[in-house]
């Protein structure tokens, strides 16, 4: 396959940035679209020019780290992650935009590469969950109604990758922040700090200038995991909950 | 708490959510009472004078209806400063857009900040028309049906008129679906319903007040 390839070039956060058009040649359908970068990688770097920074690491599809914007879409047409995605599902002599996850809150640190630490410092804000340590407890001690384990579980598969960010029109993190919030509060081990890890997740999503939630549904259909857009109500009703128990005036 | 809602976005989303709601309750009642006009003249002015005596003796002449007024009034500007608000924050929060755009939300969810910009100019005109009568010739104080009738006797009138229906129609589409998620009380199951509900509201407001210029202009009411 032969392709051409306009990918977004930033040297640096405080540059600007521009989009590049490049020519790749001899890509087969079976590659990954990172191996495919990773071709274009090798070309630059024979021909002496600087490779395209691009973030990636498992790519198995479980880690979160990559992160493109391919064709408008955030993790590329398929719903996977941009890792997962293979050569195939374009045809021989497209053209194919590369940008990188665009809000405020993700910085692009160069090229495709953009700092993701504001969800690290959601996470954080969360806190800790009030779980003995040392010896195993006993398995029956704390029953977990199933549908709560499968609510549980569905919001625990988010990777962080950032999609719902990237393809969200306000740069909003309320799917992710649902996510988190929702896998920890339903369950009894994240009982005792319901109210406080919601209200502190949602008050350090705003501090970190992200969005807020117009329902345009974009961030579920980007997705790579299947975190469903009504998460985002769940929380909304969360958090309205603790406004409501929380002993914090 | 009120300092806990107002800062957060989710708060101030829910704001948004029941002021919106208020305004919607406010609509849907107004709405039935303009289908009074198909029944006549008398008919018509009676129910205005009502709205006027509602609430009496307890009430004073008018209470009732300033009470409501005064109710609409924090409803607009609340719902109005959080709109504000929180879109200066959704658009800080993605300062540059992609090179390579798709469009892909619907017109309703689109359309939403300059749909309300546009409903809150139509509701300073349909004050000035209707109300205080500043805007509209050949009004008479306390004869509401033939004010009705000079309005939508208008080319102008009938415009302005039916673009601001069907911009509320379009904001309530997407609206009435947004609150009910925001108040939580969206999930997977229930989301089908919301979602009808806020269509057939939005079908009912929009027919139902578009029906009265229609049946100006076509003859139906004189």
């Amino acid at each position: 396959m032969r392709l051409t390839l306009r990918v977004w070039r930033q040297r640096h956060t405080d540059a600007d940035g521009t989009m590049s058009t490049y020519e790749v040649d001899g890509i087969s359908p079976d590659m990954s679209f990172l191996e495919m970068l990773d071709t274009l990688n090798e070309d630059l770097i024979l021909r002496g020019e600087d490779p395209v920074a691009f973030d990636h690491d498992c790519r198995e599809g479980i880690c979160g780290a990559c992160s493109l914007v391919i064709n408008g879409d955030a993790h590329g047409p398929e719903r996977t992650t941009t890792c997962q995605l293979h050569m195939r599902s374009f045809k021989d002599g497209d053209t194919i935009d590369i940008e990188p996850w665009r809000a405020a809150a993700f910085p692009v640190v160069k090229d495709l590469v953009v700092d993701r630490s504001s969800f690290d410092r959601i996470i954080q804000a969360g806190g800790y969950i009030s779980v003995p340590t040392g010896s195993a407890p006993e398995a029956h001690a704390t029953p977990v109604p199933k549908p709560d384990a499968d609510f549980a579980f569905e919001h625990a598969e988010c990777i962080g990758c950032g999609a719902c960010v990237a393809a969200c029109p306000n740069g909003s993190a309320m799917l992710f922040t649902s996510a988190k919030v929702n896998h920890l509060n339903v369950l009894p081990q994240g009982a005792p700090e319901r109210e406080t890890r919601v209200l502190d997740m949602v008050g350090q999503m705003d501090a970190e200038g992200f969005g807020g939630c117009t329902l345009a549904g974009e961030c579920a259909t980007a997705c790579p995991k299947g975190i469903p857009l009504p998460s985002i109500a769940a929380m909304n009703r969360e958090w309205l909950r603790a406004t409501r128990h929380s002993r914090r005036g | 708490m009120a300092r806990i809602i107002w800062d957060s976005s989710v708060g101030k989303k829910t704001v948004m959510a029941v002021s919106g709601l208020v305004m919607l309750l406010y609509l849907v009642a107004h709405m039935l009472g303009n289908l009074k006009i198909f029944f006549g003249a008398d008919e018509f002015n009676g129910y205005a004078h009502w709205l006027r005596t509602l609430g009496e003796p307890a009430l004073h002449y008018e209470w009732a209806l300033w009470g409501v007024r005064v109710g609409l009034l924090a409803a607009v500007v609340l719902h109005a400063v959080s709109a504000y608000q929180l879109s200066r924050r959704d658009i800080k929060a993605r300062p540059s857009t992609y090179v390579h755009k798709r469009l892909r939300t619907s017109y309703a969810t689109r359309t939403m900040r300059w749909g309300g910009v546009i409903l809150g100019l139509f509701i300073v005109w349909h004050l000035l028309d209707l109300t205080t009568l500043t805007v509209n010739e050949n009004a008479q104080p306390g004869h509401p049906y033939e004010n009705v009738l000079a309005t939508f006797g208008t080319w102008y009138g009938n415009a302005i008129y039916l673009v601001a229906v069907l911009a509320l129609g379009f904001h309530i589409r997407h609206g009435f679906w947004s609150a009910a998620q925001t108040l939580g009380v969206g999930s997977a199951t229930r989301d089908r319903a919301l979602k009808a509900a806020a269509t057939a509201l939005a079908l009912a407001l929009t027919v139902g007040f578009a029906s009265v210029p229609v049946a100006v202009m076509t003859g139906w009411v004189s």
